[in-house]
């Protein structure tokens, strides 16, 4: 196929069109993404989010550029959020990547979320296999952590660094607690603002008393040290103070994804975390697929009509009314 | 399946430091239900249409409000042509004397919009010249 041919030989244009077509669903993508698959496997992707304006973006361009001091190609996509009342998306992460945009080694992809109905996290795993076949070494993928769709695109990183900032309260509480569970390093950025120590601080007493401790036999020391992957334990996430602006503490962020990266590989972890992602890939996509499906076919061949008159006259309930539409369609199979 | 969504590029290049207007722009984009990239200030030719390329956009609307449009136009076109890239409609907004509006058609622009221009004549304009089944 001359446009993966094309991708497969460096040609930005038709990397960039191969994008839009699996965005958008094009029929070509399906091709697209079974002539990809075998030139894939030799990037690694790392995950940048938390809440807005903690200068994720900032980071990304800084993480890029140490990448590319070391020799290595990278590409960032930065998913923003699609507006839910007029579907369109301002993406703006570019704006904060003046250097990276301007390196003919990094390619930088603006993608919106476009819904909750599938949308992008659809989408993630597909787009970041084009940009590994297309031979980038490294893939930094940049959300906005805020919403579910979000987080499901952040299962694609094999390291996750969550960026978090000094100041923004107690309304932080609740995005700490889902933060725990994905990140792999911890970044408290614009750490030349009040409260950055007690933040760290914080942070990394809610992360020993989320982990298991180490069994004495296990360990000589008996605690894990943040970043040191001791035998037997799991990996103990470091939480690092950065000034983007002024890259600061971005030589050490570089250095704590590097060793985790080094963790999962020397753990079997990655392989662990592969299998598991694209399990889930492909049963996510299963359900879209075949749920958007079924309520197609409801709509058009099957009894939703009638089953929607009923549960709006109180006779049925919504519940219950979609399981039987989905015995209707799944038919002699159920 | 999903809709393709219209992609815009809305660049500032040169060093022409108001960006107002082409925020106000980039808004009614995406009021309109479009993904607008935004590139920042001070981009060269080769930027804008770098990103262009990465960005896979299926306009280019270039602010420029410094009197430089005579010599950054020509370029970005230029380039657009060097590339291959004939399916992206550029249009180019900002402060732009009457006199110069032919020569930037001539140069490549498919539309000039001055200060003052109605947002939704811009939309409804970019909407409906697409270049591409979008």
């Amino acid at each position: 196929m001359d446009l993966v041919e094309r991708l497969l030989d460096g040609d930005r244009r038709a990397l960039a069109r191969a994008i839009t077509l699996t965005e958008n669903e094009d029929p070509a993508a399906a091709e697209i993404a079974a002539a990809v698959y075998p030139h894939t496997g030799q990037g690694r992707v790392i995950g940048v989010t938390g809440p807005p304006g903690a200068g994720k973006s900032t980071i990304v361009d800084g993480l890029t550029h140490l990448y590319r001091q070391a020799g290595l190609r990278v590409a960032v996509v930065a998913v923003d959020p699609t507006s839910p009342f007029t579907g369109g998306a301002i993406l703006g992460d570019r704006i904060r990547m003046r250097r990276s945009a301007a390196d003919a080694g990094v390619f930088i992809r603006s993608l919106a979320t476009r819904g909750q109905l599938g949308g992008l996290s659809w989408h993630t795993g597909s787009v970041i296999r084009l940009l590994d076949a297309a031979g980038f070494p490294v893939i930094v993928v940049e959300t906005v952590g805020a919403g579910q769709a979000e987080v499901e695109i952040m299962r694609h990183a094999e390291t996750t660094v969550v960026v978090m900032i000094p100041g923004l309260g107690d309304e932080v509480q609740a995005i700490k607690a889902g933060i725990l569970e994905i990140a792999d390093v911890l970044a408290v950025n614009k750490a030349d603002r009040e409260g950055a120590d007690a933040l760290v601080k914080e942070l990394q007493m809610m992360l020993q008393l989320g982990r298991p401790r180490v069994r004495p036999a296990e360990a000589s020391s008996g605690e894990a040290s943040p970043g040191v992957a001791l035998p037997g334990v799991a990996w103990l996430p470091p939480v690092l103070k950065t000034v983007a602006t002024s890259d600061q503490g971005l030589g050490d962020l570089v250095a704590a994804v590097d060793s985790h990266y080094r963790f999962l590989e020397e753990s079997g972890g990655l392989a662990i975390r592969r299998r598991r992602e694209l399990d889930a890939e492909i049963r996510g996509i299963i359900r879209d697929v075949a749920g958007q499906a079924a309520c197609a076919w409801a709509e058009t061949a099957g009894s939703w009509a009638e089953a929607f008159t009923r549960v709006i006259a109180r006779r049925v309930d919504p519940r219950s009314a979609a399981s039987e539409l989905v015995s209707e369609f799944l038919g002699p199979r159920t | 399946m999903t809709q393709g969504k219209v992609r815009v590029l809305v660049a500032k290049p040169g060093l022409d430091s108001h960006d107002r207007g082409a925020k106000v722009v980039a808004r009614a984009y995406r009021d309109a239900g479009m993904e607008v990239i935004y590139t920042g200030l001070h981009q060269t030719p080769e930027e804008v249409v770098e990103a262009a390329i990465q960005e896979d956009v299926d306009v280019i609307a270039l602010s420029i409000l410094s009197g430089a449009h005579l010599t950054l136009v020509p370029m970005v076109a230029g380039l657009l042509r060097e590339r291959g890239i004939d399916d992206v409609l550029l249009l180019v907004g900002g402060i732009i004397p009457a006199e110069d509006r032919p020569n930037l058609k001539q140069a490549g622009a498919a539309e000039v919009f001055g200060p003052g221009s109605n947002l939704d004549e811009i939309v409804d304009f970019t909407r409906r010249n697409l270049r591409r089944g979008a």
